[in-house]
């Protein structure tokens, strides 16, 4: 079958989709978006979860079919949209990049090596080409912090548990430690016992505080 | 398979009467597991997302009817008045990713005894609007539950919305799982006090073949509580009633041994949950109880 | 934050930013927050095929027949392979002993062994292809326990063992068995005031990376094949896999891929074979990716044990002996099962002084699924064994269990039970100390003034209490693993280092085979390369196998072994450049042939700060690359009789101090705090650092109060394979982690550093177990603790 949908803003048309496939499956493998990831596929684990309409679910468990028409979000959109978000008000999510927060002795002021990484994508087509994506768009506020504070380790975990974190504190702006533990247990993490991941939605959450 | 979208509720009707096998889907939490994993390959897939009014609720008189798409969170955000024990048994469902989709008509549909909205329903009183293209009818929540995974609903029959009775009294609910957040259940509790009608009704998740209640347990509380004219004096339920209350719950449960649990567990649990929720129910209706439903 | 002790005297580039002791932030990480960063389930190739494992269903059987007819006629399937289309001689691999078949031949030994492969155009093609091969099996009688496998008619799961260890073990159905006996038990026993006897049990844990196993083979031109692949060792799996092929080690090229998490699930092969089979078959590139449900069946796993242990102590608290009798089950496969015996054996007696011991350790051949690696093998098991004693102990002694264990515990110098001294600090009775003196996190946390807040309770949003059976517990506990690979392997790694002069910028390359799984070796690589060459940009060049072997990511290993062959490298390449340097411009400045030479930002420098040149200018025109092969200290067996020997290299400790809450009445536990204090030698990214505490920490907590692989005795067939009953902590299950590091130098180790994965892992669950035996006064001899277990209803 054919659906047809918006992902990060940008019309997308997927055609011959099995109709047992996921919208995970179909932003993977058919959309070159491969960002949402594939780690449980039961809903257990959060790690594919993206906004629908807004809405924060697991992508592995929307069938491809029940997304017609319909908006999605994907951690590959993410920095736009909280770009969008703070450009139109909602909140000043967009400013807090350049805000003095920082993590003690998280910034060493010296250059990610980007070449590792990039490069370990592999060469030529050997990785699905991110149609969707937007590589050099600045990161959104949480992307920051999650780098900054150390909640990355083996990053599987990490693009479902951004889209979880940011649409908390677009609800939740000032949350405590038992608010965000109760809005990301949906998201599974089993490199870093979780105590970094807490520190970079803080993080988050207190720059965000300090650009309004 | 065959992929149905039907665009109304008139329309999936007439799907449903013309594919019968077809297998409805609204928030996936069962069905796309089952297919993500391969242990079902439907011939149709009957989408329920375009049907807005599925997600959609009156609040009644008596009662609430709730679409059975409503998601768990919006029970939680904004049902808590009509439906608490509903409501808390919400937030006990899996995650918030799941919450957002998943609502009473899927746990209903699946009828699985672990289902966390049952033992809401069963307490609070409940019927189910099934409905096909030969009518509509409401099954009692009594009456719905036939067994294993199990459920009333005819093949060509949608569960359009569940109504269920607005609190009159307090109303708790509890789940044992062996992890603190998105766990199915290995057994769970609700329990609602019904003082305009002077009852107790209760619900048994996950240690029967299907969701149950207590109802000798029901009967020995009833008794017990007009017995003593506590409706109206307002004392402590004594703790031997209490604890024969709790036996008599641990009692109605029929559970078996599996990996999420030993049946001797599952009796004990419930013994404790039909304890500490009629504690936590009376002390409410006794009006002396610390608020604990807001943060719960 | 945590207290950082007394640095490590730092001889190279300290002034040189982003060198070592810094937190420099993860060179993958923005590509991993934008979702960009290609893990091995993200690769992608234009007409790629999916290829299918077909697993069996029984755990022990004679394979009757296959019939792969109907699955081959499927439109859209490319291919169906069982054993009989394996061309090579080899048919075989496996770690250390090739026992494992690629298909399996005639037999299955466990359940979801894999039987039959498929490729075709689409996922479900292949799934519904690999449904309709027919394998009709006879059913064998399974063997699941020490009992059942070393009876005198049991069925041997491997009948013609050819192995190294056949010779000494006392049954086929034992894989590897190693006594370690030192001093005079017997006597040492009759001292003994107190003594303590305990049987425990450990359970079968899960790694439970989050990404899948998954990889993409391309077949090259020339007959060979590529692989995109997530692993922990790129030349082990070489090594395996191109005999199976028929193929020169030459012509299959491996690239590492992002690795989605590992702790030992990835050092033996799942999918690799497969998929490159696949490919050769059908001279397409063909993709396969474990679902969870196979992810539990296609990697091995934390091998339970049943541990006996008795330890005598006199009345003023010294341990006089230990006796102890360890058996770990291996499951079908040998897998890591030899060096799993080794380090259960030779760290038994845990981070204690015991001078007379009767220690053994063996590995079942059983129809269980297999176990290998996982964070800290061994050496998990027995701490939870060991720990548990020291508290009985402590209590038939009356003493404070941190005080006993304080009096006891080892110090640099003392002698393992195996003969081999201490030669670096184990700080063990500082740690106890400091994990003891860390404030106590307050009392009744749920409390608030709108009630219970249930998700600080037991049983959380479940809201199964208010505070009601709420009982606060206790527990220390503290361990001891090996850094690196012990008992005589050649433990090795290869770095390549370059530098020159990019865009007007001095750059160093630095590009290992170091299979990067989240670690963080990444981050530490470019860390040392500006420390030891005063050059701001390092890239790191993706892992692959044009490089030599970086051993495997485990045993805490990488950040010494690769991290010493990347110093090496630097060091090499430093010298030639200063060489460089004296040809071009030590006709101009003495200090060229006198003075001692550092690489600093850029610059060659004296050791007194004196600029002597720019490193661009300096490397003018060339360039410098150095690949080298770096090795620690060698080790030795263990006699096989007598266990003796120095078998390791190193060793990390780490404490922890746990806080429960337990519901009493529901069985339910809130872990409330993890405290650890652990020696890292050097912190060599502080953050780093952390985080791999943390994140064992809780791994450790997991397999105390829920992670356990339910096999069933009777047929030995997975009961839970998926996350929704194979339970990992959440985020509202895990604690606050304040982490108090120590930096004493191992003057053997690069910068004096200790490797640090692992031993956060080991101390963790018994900690939490020790607490839980407090708060409920129960004996609790087995882990994971059930709810069962707490309320008698087990």
């Amino acid at each position: 079958m054919r659906v047809n949908f918006t992902v990060n803003g940008r019309r997308q048309e997927a055609d011959d989709v099995w109709e047992g496939e996921s919208l995970l499956y179909v932003l993977r493998e058919r959309l070159g978006l491969p960002g949402s990831k594939n780690a449980c596929e039961q809903g257990e684990c959060g790690s594919c979860t993206v906004r629908l309409d807004g809405v924060p679910v697991c992508s592995c468990l929307v069938a491809a079919g029940q997304v017609e028409g319909r908006e999605v979000v994907t951690v590959e959109g993410l920095a736009d949209y909280a770009k969008q978000r703070a450009e139109h008000g909602g909140c000043a999510t967009g400013a807090c990049g350049t805000s003095g927060t920082s993590l003690e002795d998280a910034r060493p002021g010296v250059p990610p090596d980007e070449a590792w990484g990039r490069a370990a994508k592999g060469q030529d087509s050997q990785t699905g080409e991110g149609t969707g994506s937007s590589p050099h768009a600045a990161l959104a506020p949480i992307q920051q912090a999650f780098i900054d504070a150390g909640a990355v380790q083996c990053g599987f975990c990490t693009p479902g548990l951004l889209v979880a974190a940011d649409e908390m504190l677009e609800r939740n702006p000032n949350p405590t430690d038992a608010d965000i533990r109760e809005a990301l247990s949906g998201n599974l993490c089993r490199c870093t016992g979780y105590e970094k991941i807490m520190d970079a939605v803080r993080l988050a959450a207190a720059r965000q505080g300090e650009a309004v | 398979m065959d992929f149905l979208r039907p665009a109304s509720w008139e329309e999936a009707l007439a799907a449903k009467a013309e594919h019968p096998t077809a297998v409805p889907i609204a928030g996936g939490t069962d069905v796309m597991v089952e297919i993500n994993f391969d242990h079902r390959r439907p011939e149709y897939l009957l989408d329920l997302n375009r049907i807005g009014d599925l997600c959609e609720w009156e609040v009644g008189e008596d009662t609430v009817r709730l679409g059975a798409s409503v998601p768990y969170t919006r029970i939680m955000e904004h049902l808590r008045p009509e439906l608490p024990g509903l409501a808390l048994a919400s937030h006990t469902v899996a995650s918030p990713q799941i919450r957002n989709r998943g609502g009473v008509g899927g746990n209903l549909g699946t009828a699985s005894p672990a289902g966390d909205a049952h033992p809401a329903l069963l307490a609070a009183g409940a019927e189910v609007e099934a409905e096909s293209v030969r009518g509509s009818r409401l099954i009692p929540i009594d009456e719905f539950y036939t067994g294993v995974k199990r459920n009333a609903l005819a093949a060509d029959e949608l569960i359009r919305a569940v109504h269920i009775k607005k609190a009159d009294g307090p109303q708790q609910y509890s789940k044992v799982g062996t992890r603190n957040a998105m766990v199915i259940a290995v057994c769970a509790f609700g329990l609602a006090l019904h003082p305009s009608s002077r009852t107790v009704r209760t619900g048994i998740g996950s240690a029967a073949p299907t969701p149950v209640r207590a109802k000798a347990a029901e009967e020995f509380l009833n008794a017990a509580l007009e017995e003593g004219g506590f409706w109206d004096n307002g004392k402590i339920v004594t703790p031997s009633v209490a604890k024969q209350f709790a036996d008599l719950c641990a009692a109605a449960c029929n559970p078996i041994d599996d990996v999420r649990g030993t049946a001797s567990y599952r009796r004990h649990a419930v013994g404790v949950m039909a304890r500490r929720t009629l504690t936590w129910t009376w002390e409410s209706y006794r009006g002396t109880a610390a608020r604990t439903e807001g943060v719960a | 934050m945590p207290t950082i002790g007394t640095p490590t005297k730092i001889t190279q580039g300290s002034r040189t930013k982003g060198g070592i002791g810094e937190s420099t932030l993860r060179p993958d990480g923005i590509l991993k927050t934008t979702g960009e960063f290609a893990y091995s389930s993200d690769m992608w190739h234009e007409d790629m095929l999916w290829g299918q494992i077909l697993r069996s269903t029984v755990a022990h059987a004679e394979i009757v027949s296959i019939d792969t007819g109907e699955a081959l006629a499927t439109p859209g399937v490319y291919a169906v392979m069982t054993y009989d289309d394996l061309t090579a001689d080899v048919k075989n691999y496996g770690l250390e002993i090739q026992d494992t078949p690629v298909l399996a031949h005639g037999k299955v030994r466990h359940h979801g062994e894999p039987v039959a492969i498929v490729a075709a155009d689409h996922p479900e093609t292949a799934r519904r292809a690999a449904a309709k091969i027919k394998v009709e099996y006879r059913e064998l009688p399974v063997i699941t326990d020490e009992a059942s496998a070393t009876a005198p008619d049991a069925v041997l799961v491997h009948e013609h063992r050819d192995d190294h260890h056949v010779g000494h073990v006392p049954h086929p159905n034992v894989v590897h068995r190693q006594p370690i006996v030192r001093g005079d038990v017997a006597a040492a026993r009759e001292r003994a005031d107190v003594i303590v006897e305990g049987e425990y049990t450990f359970g079968m844990q899960d790694q439970a990376f989050l990404g899948p196993e998954s990889g993409l083979a391309v077949p090259d031109e020339d007959g060979g094949v590529h692989l995109y692949i997530a692993t922990q060792w790129l030349h082990s799996d070489l090594r395996q896999i191109a005999p199976v092929l028929g193929l020169p080690e030459s012509k299959v090229r491996m690239t590492l891929s992002g690795v989605g998490g590992a702790f030992g699930g990835r050092e033996d092969l799942s999918m690799q074979i497969h998929a490159c089979l696949l490919a050769l078959r059908t001279g397409k590139p063909v993709k396969i990716v474990y679902n969870r449900f196979e992810s539990f069946f296609g990697h091995v796993h934390r091998h339970p044990a049943k541990l006996y242990y008795e330890h005598g102590a006199t009345n003023d608290g010294k341990l006089t002996h230990l006796k102890c009798r360890i058996v770990l089950d291996g499951g079908a496969y040998a897998s890591a099962s030899p060096a799993v015996v080794g380090n259960a054996s030779s760290l038994s007696v845990g981070p204690y002084a015991v001078d007379d011991v009767d220690i053994e350790a063996i590995a079942l051949y059983t129809n269980n699924p297999p176990c290998g690696a996982m964070r800290g093998f061994g050496a998990v098991q027995a701490c939870f064994a060991y720990e548990a004693q020291m508290d009985k102990l402590a209590a038939k002694l009356g003493m404070d269990p941190v005080e006993f264990r304080r009096l006891n515990a080892m110090e640099q110098g003392t002698i393992m039970p195996t003969g081999q001294p201490v030669d670096s600090p184990a700080p063990v009775a500082e740690l106890l100390r400091r994990v003891k003196a860390m404030p106590m996190p307050p009392e009744r946390q749920w409390e608030s003034s709108e009630g219970a807040d249930v998700r600080q309770l037991p049983g959380g949003l479940s809201n199964t209490t208010h505070g009601e059976g709420v009982v606060r517990g206790v527990g220390y506990a503290v361990g001891i693993k090996n850094v690196g690979f012990s008992e005589g392997f050649d433990d090795y790694s290869t770095a390549r280092v370059r530098m020159e002069v990019v865009g007007g910028e001095p750059v160093a390359t630095v590009h290992t085979a170091m299979a990067e799984v989240g670690q963080g070796g990444v981050t530490v690589h470019a860390q040392i390369a500006r420390t030891e060459l005063g050059v701001a940009q390092v890239t790191i060049h993706p892992a692959d196998t044009q490089v030599g072997s970086a051993g495997s990511t485990s045993a805490s290993r990488q950040t010494y072994v690769t991290g010493g062959a990347v110093k090496n490298a630097c060091e090499l390449v430093r010298e030639q450049v200063l060489e460089i340097g004296r040809r071009k411009f030590g006709t101009y400045h003495p200090a060229w042939s006198t003075a001692e030479l550092l690489l600093e930002g850029g610059k060659v420098v004296t050791d007194g700060g004196e600029v002597l040149a720019g490193l661009v200018d300096v490397l003018e025109g060339e360039s410098v690359e150095v690949e080298q092969e770096w090795r620690h200290r060698p080790t030795e067996a263990l006699d096989l009789r007598t266990g003796q020997g120095n078998g390791h290299v190193q060793y990390s400790f780490a404490a922890h101090r746990a806080v429960v809450e337990v519901d009493t009445e529901l069985g339910l536990v809130k872990v409330i705090e993890l405290a650890c204090a652990q020696d890292v030698g050097k912190a060599v990214n502080p953050l780093s650092v952390l985080g791999q505490i943390q994140g064992g920490t809780v791994q450790g907590l997991g397999v105390a109060v829920m992670e356990e692989i339910i096999v069933d005795p009777e047929t030995a067939k997975v009961q839970n394979p998926s996350f929704t009953d194979y339970l990992i902590p959440t985020i509202l299950d895990t604690p606050t982690i304040p982490v108090d590091v120590l930096e004493l130098a191992d003057d053997h180790a690069p910068y004096g550093l200790r490797g640090i994965g692992e031993a956060p892992t080991l101390s963790s669950t018994p900690a939490v177990l020790a607490a839980i035996r407090t708060a409920t006064g129960l004996e609790l001899n087995r882990t994971p603790v059930r709810p069962e277990h707490l309320t008698g209803t087990a």
